[in-house]
């Protein structure tokens, strides 16, 4: 394959930033709109292109003796600093790029597509579709990184497109300080990040992800057995650039930033905090996953993180109000369910299934999730609120809408024939495989998973119909919108049944999926299957069971809802603690000895020059004095020094 | 008779104290422009004499001084045209009326 794709794939979004940002102002609407689609839509094409030659053209630049090749399709020298510190620039071509190039192209196309309709009428389309188009460039300047700092700047990149996204009805002070939020929080992790790259590139003269993956081991020895606090730096190296991934991804505690990301265009959600940008932390682990297994322990840590947040996200789910704070929850607890496969896989337990599994579920989630916000973005577009208690009865008035979020909801369930079925199915193998307590805990929370999704979906399309409806009768969306929807179902439906384990492994070889249907498949079906019916008891038709549960147990239902008080934490640790005890001593020196010194200097001068400019008094002769006395002093003490 | 360099120096300082002097204590501009007029002209005086007593081959100070009453000619003619405008603007020429430009 030659590079002119791999290059224009990078170069043709950026181009569609820069053409859209500045020029924007001066197209109307339906050019902007048009363009951006148009040109996702050629990119959506490279992309393919490239992948499908990649998986399926046989080259032997691609796959050798059956083993999958990792290919750097160029890497040109960008900023060297000293002989050590080389920043490249490269594509890398190898399965999990090449399914990451699949994903973001094919969401962000229906994305480009469905925003056409959603944000229609919106002030700064124009502006809109330039964002998307850099958040896309980023995305996937993140996923061909070759090396980790390439990965670190795209991965700020897409901080930023994030950021100027959540942000983007720049008029609503809940959206500002949401999208400072999503920054602040992520930053902070990145610099996590930053260090233990800088810690690692220490060690090792090298950032490029081959150099450092293909020999783990060497990577391992020339650390020379140096120890932190009784941690080896390598652990402390990877558990900190996966403080990167934690914030990124939403792990607690630093999850606090993605429910409020949603005051986002609901689209937005969709394309970043949804299907691509917050699983850069799965994809990060991914990409150096042979070093993670190098040191055990950070392995342990990453599957703490995940058991833990997938099943707080999955409670505090289960007591949201507002939908899209639902499937935000729900995004998070899905995204630890990736992380905890990632985190037991080991290439004696089952050739590494759960690295295969847990990239497989980040393929299928993209999908479903994506279709999943679409569609509540279509509720809210139809009844103009984001709580279920503006909707109920829906299916009448939306069937497409009622179909397709349907189809999301089992595929999230996990429900067999449904795309999310195999990958969960294959994650809880794989953690049954590593600890029966991991494949048990994340079996209750696939459970809960099940439970609260169904319950919005009941509580939106059936329950019993809104009294507004009279005055302002809900309908379909148009074709832009629906439309998405409709081939994000469809891959919903069918993508469970790609032989995952044939493109993606961790040692990329094929592995061929196979289902445990007695040990993992059945008990996670039924349990599935009884909290969909539970929910159906509760929430199909409008009762007083929930209002009586919710009574029952009023101090856990309000710290669910209030997400177990996480905000007030973080607000009472920044304001109180923080503010009043470090940033107040600050403040006083920067007001009082900096500014001090300047201000001294400055009233200094001020009463000199007071005091002798009355010596300027605007009297021509006076000067003359002046001058000649200067005259004579001068002559005088000439005269005295040649004596 | 002989004269020696002192007979040129002496009406020379004599010229410049006078110049100075009336410079500081006259009001009217015109008398200003007059004081100016004679410390130049003593300096001029002096680059003659010192040129004619010790440099007697050489006619730079000659030549300087021919500049010098040049550049003064334009230079009243300047300041002429400043106390006209002057004159103009308050209806006098007393240098005390313009005290305007100080701190």
């Amino acid at each position: 394959m030659g590079i002119t794709l791999p290059i224009l794939i990078l170069a043709l979004p950026f181009a569609m930033f820069l053409i859209l940002g500045l020029g924007g102002v001066k197209m109307s609407r339906k050019l902007a709109g048009v363009l951006g689609i148009l040109a996702n839509g050629c990119l959506l094409v490279m992309s393919y292109i490239v992948a499908f030659t990649y998986f399926f053209s046989g080259d032997s630049e691609f796959i050798l003796d059956g083993v999958r090749q990792q290919v750097q399709l160029y890497d040109v020298t960008w900023l060297a600093f000293t002989e050590r510190l080389v920043v490249n620039i490269g594509f890398i071509l190898d399965p999990i790029s090449a399914m990451m190039l699949i994903v973001i192209t094919t969401i962000s196309f229906m994305v480009h597509l469905y925003s056409w309709g959603y944000m229609e009428h919106e002030p700064g389309f124009q502006r809109y579709y330039a964002f998307l188009a850099l958040f896309t460039f980023s995305m996937l300047g993140l996923v061909v990184a070759t090396n980790i700092f390439q990965m670190y700047i795209f991965w700020e990149l897409v901080g930023v497109s994030s950021y100027l996204l959540i942000g983007f009805f720049y008029k609503l002070p809940s959206a500002v300080s949401a999208s400072k939020k999503a920054f602040i929080v992520t930053r902070f992790a990145d610099l996590g990040m930053l260090i233990g790259i800088l810690v690692l590139s220490y060690y090792t003269p090298t950032f490029n992800f081959l150099e450092l993956t293909h020999n783990p081991g060497a990577v391992m020895a020339s650390t020379g057995g140096a120890t932190f606090m009784g941690a080896s730096v390598l652990t402390w190296a990877m558990v900190l650039i996966f403080t990167g991934g934690m914030g990124k991804s939403a792990m607690m505690p630093l999850h606090i930033w993605l429910p409020d990301a949603m005051e986002g265009p609901t689209p937005v959600s969709a394309l970043i905090h949804a299907a691509t940008m917050v699983v850069a932390g799965v994809y990060l682990v991914a990409r150096m996953f042979p070093l993670y297994l190098e040191v055990e322990a950070s392995l342990l840590f990453i599957t703490c993180v995940g058991a833990i947040t997938a099943f707080y996200a999955a409670v505090v789910a289960c007591c949201q109000i507002d939908i899209k704070r639902i499937l935000a929850f729900s995004t998070i607890s899905q995204i630890a369910f990736m992380m905890v496969s990632l985190g037991v896989a080991r290439p004696e337990l089952h050739d590494g299934m759960g690295y295969m599994a847990s990239m497989f579920h980040l393929f299928t989630h993209a999908m479903f999730k994506a279709l999943l916000f679409l569609g509540a973005g279509a509720l809210i577009h139809a009844v103009h609120s984001n709580n279920y208690t503006s909707m109920g009865g829906l299916r009448k008035y939306m069937p497409i809408t009622h179909w397709t979020f349907l189809i999301g909801c089992l595929a999230i369930a996990g429900i067999w024939p449904f795309s999310g079925f195999f990958s969960k199915d294959e994650m809880l193998a794989a953690m049954y495989a590593n600890n029966a307590l991991w494949g048990v805990w994340m079996t209750m929370v696939a459970g809960l998973t099940a439970f609260y999704m169904f319950r919005m979906y009941f509580l939106v399309f059936w329950w019993e119909e809104n009294p507004h409806y009279k005055e302002h009768k809900p309908h379909d969306a148009p074709w832009q919108m629906s439309v998405p929807l409709i081939i994000l179902a469809a891959v919903s439906c069918v993508a469970g049944f790609i032989p995952f384990g044939e493109f993606v492994t961790w040692n990329r070889l094929p592995y061929h999926i196979h289902i445990d249907w007695v040990g993992v498949a059945i008990p996670s079906l039924v349990i599935a299957a009884c909290a969909i019916a539970l929910a159906a008891w509760l929430y199909m038709k409008k009762n007083t069971k929930p209002a009586a549960m919710k009574n029952a147990f009023p101090v856990l239902w309000q710290a669910a809802n209030r997400r177990f008080y996480w905000d007030e934490i973080y607000m009472f640790v920044t304001h109180k603690i923080i503010f009043n005890g470090i940033c107040r001593g600050i403040a006083w020196f920067d007001r009082h000895v900096i500014d001090g010194t300047m201000d001294g200097l400055a009233s200094m001068t001020q009463f000199f020059s007071l005091k002798i400019r009355g010596m300027q008094s605007g009297s021509v002769q006076t000067y003359v004095i002046w001058y000649f006395i200067g005259a004579v002093l001068l002559a005088a003490i000439t005269w005295i020094c040649l004596l | 008779m002989d004269l020696s360099i002192l007979w040129y120096l002496v009406p020379a300082v004599v010229m410049f104290c006078a110049g100075v002097y009336g410079f500081v204590t006259r009001k009217n501009m015109i008398a200003l422009l007059i004081s100016l007029e004679l410390i130049l002209n003593a300096a001029d005086l002096n680059f003659v004499v010192f040129n004619r007593f010790l440099f007697p081959g050489s006619m730079e100070g000659m030549v300087f001084t021919l500049f010098a009453i040049a550049i003064a000619a334009a230079e009243t003619a300047v300041a002429i045209a400043i106390i006209i405008n002057i004159y103009r603007a308050v209806g006098n020429t007393d240098i005390n009326s313009v005290k305007q430009m100080k701190y």
